[in-house]
């Protein structure tokens, strides 16, 4: 074989056709090199969530609700979500300085097509997630918290739809906005409400009816809510709404995400 | 291998049209090693970029490599290798690593790639910093993986967009002479952008002078001196001549 390849590229090194899914898988693995070498920084990633399962998870023993009841239960597959919201949503970081430096243009510059550029950062971003997730999920297994399999399994995914989701859009708004001080700030702006709005620390339904509607509108409070119905064993409409709003989310970025790369650098 | 006819870009910034290049009519034939010189701001990062398909052009037309830059963008691609103005480089990545990913992004096969990243190592003389991450690299050695990365698919083409700005003397030296013994041994085209004028003596058969956009002389850097009187012409006095204006005025 290589020395058919060697005489076609001597020939017209144009010849070989790159293919997606070879781009998505260099790319993938370019981006998880630094953290195969250095597997601590899968943890240092994770610190914001985790501090809140050790220094927030507690507090709801005082509340009368099921998040009082079972706190572990009730808030670590909200947890689950917030660590997609900070894995995923800050997935744009990585590539500001590689556009300001151009790495970025570089890569631009070969014939990968550029949906592929984007895809393989994303799966990365989620592969990392994913990790982080299960590492939680260990943690909280020997203090009680259930997670049977077939339910952890459909939880994991529908995460990791909702964490491409996260990461595409992240890299959408750095690739808009170009530099790390107008992305940090955007970025800030965004999450924050998005976290707040979800659900994830404390019921919604303590809220007052403007503040709960306005967390109806935030699709990230619909995935927490699946999340939640799966770990308790319960398939019903939240499971099923929390998959619908996330694929649909999922196809409405990736058109977005496709077509920035696509209009490249100007 | 390139061939642009009244090719244009102009960029708008609010109110301002920004008019980077205006007009530009350029043939390179196959084999040659042509630098592109001019001031900042001259217009050869744009012309750059519109010729390795990263930017629309505004007006007129391209092909590179026999294929038209805005119509058959990934066919340019695949047969050129760009070296950009700044460090291409990731900062959380090794030397050989980057290599290897850029192979894999050109199509290269596995154990190619992984062959051709020792050779340009070796050819570069990276061989020693190999598995270094890149941030722990010299200017001189930063370049020259950036040279290594444009050409780990073996193009018949070299973009090189001010390669030697940042570098010492000696470095700069030395980054030429790779450049030289590239288009010696293998017929390598290349077309190297810079704004330090006198480097292409000595280096360069063909010197294209550009400024505010457009090319404004084109000739051997013999020739071009030869248009200016006085002996220990530099190009610096052709350009002085062309333009009434000194490059190292607004230095
Ligand atoms: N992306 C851009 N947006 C707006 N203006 C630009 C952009 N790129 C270049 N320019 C402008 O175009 C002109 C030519 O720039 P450039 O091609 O980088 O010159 P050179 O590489 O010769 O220094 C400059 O006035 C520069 O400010
Ligand atoms: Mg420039």
């Amino acid at each position: 074989m290589s020395a058919a390849t060697t005489e076609r590229n001597t020939q017209d090194p144009g010849a070989v056709r790159p293919s997606a899914v070879r781009d998505v898988l260099a790319v993938w693995n370019r981006q998880a090199r630094p953290l195969v070498r250095n597997p601590l920084a899968v943890v240092f990633g994770m610190a914001q969530p985790l501090l809140y399962l050790a220094l927030f998870a507690p507090l709801l023993t005082g509340l009368g609700g099921p998040e009082g009841q079972d706190p572990w239960q009730w808030f670590v597959p909200g947890l689950l979500v917030m660590l997609a919201l900070f894995t995923c949503g800050f997935a744009g970081f990585g590539l500001l300085p590689e556009i300001a430096s151009g790495a970025h243009e570089r890569m631009l510059a070969t014939p990968a097509s550029r949906t592929s550029l984007l895809l393989g950062r994303v799966v990365q971003d989620v592969a990392l997630m994913l990790v982080q997730s299960v590492l939680v999920l260990l943690l909280v297994l020997p203090l009680g918290f259930r997670a049977p399999l077939p339910e952890t399994v459909l939880g994991l995914a529908l995460l990791a739809v909702l964490g491409a989701v996260l990461a595409t859009l992240s890299y959408v708004v750095a690739l808009a906005t170009r530099q790390t001080y107008v992305f940090a700030p955007v970025l800030q702006t965004v999450v924050m409400p998005l976290m707040l709005l979800s659900g994830v620390l404390l019921p919604m339904d303590l809220a007052p009816g403007w503040l709960y509607t306005l967390s109806r509108l935030n699709p990230l409070a619909h995935v927490v809510d699946a999340e939640r119905a799966l770990f308790a064993g319960q398939w019903g409409t939240d499971v099923a709404v929390g998959w619908v709003v996330a694929l649909v989310l999922l196809v409405l970025s990736l058109v977005l995400g496709a077509r920035m790369m696509r209009r490249g650098a100007s | 291998m390139i061939r642009t006819r009244a090719l244009a870009r102009s960029f708008r910034s609010g109110k301002h049209t920004v008019e980077a290049v205006r007009g530009v009519d350029l043939d390179v034939a196959e084999g040659e090693l042509v630098a592109l010189l001019g001031p900042n701001g001259a217009g050869k990062t744009t012309l750059l970029r519109m010729l390795t398909t990263l930017l629309p052009p505004t007006a007129g037309a391209a092909t590179v490599a026999g294929y038209d830059v805005r119509t058959d963008a990934a066919r340019v691609r695949a047969r050129i290798g760009v070296v950009g103005q700044g460090h291409g480089l990731g900062e959380s990545q090794r030397a050989r690593d980057e290599l290897l990913t850029q192979a894999r992004l050109y199509g290269v096969g596995r154990r190619e790639a992984r062959a051709r990243a020792d050779e340009l190592l070796e050819m570069l003389e990276l061989t020693g910093v190999a598995d270094r991450g890149t941030p722990s690299l010299s200017g001189g050695q930063k370049r020259r993986l950036d040279i290594a990365l444009g050409l780990v698919h073996r193009p018949r083409m070299l973009f090189l967009d001010e390669p030697s700005t940042g570098l010492d003397p000696q470095s700069r030296a030395n980054l030429w002479g790779h450049v030289a013994r590239l288009r010696a041994e293998h017929g390598t085209t290349v077309l190297v952008t810079t704004h330090y004028l006198d480097e292409a003596d000595g280096h360069a058969e063909r010197a294209v002078v550009v400024d505010h956009g457009t090319v404004i002389a084109d000739g051997t850097p013999d020739a071009l001196k030869g248009q200016v009187p006085g002996d220990r012409v530099t190009l610096d006095d052709v350009f002085l001549n062309l333009t009434g204006r000194s490059l190292r005025e607004g230095e």
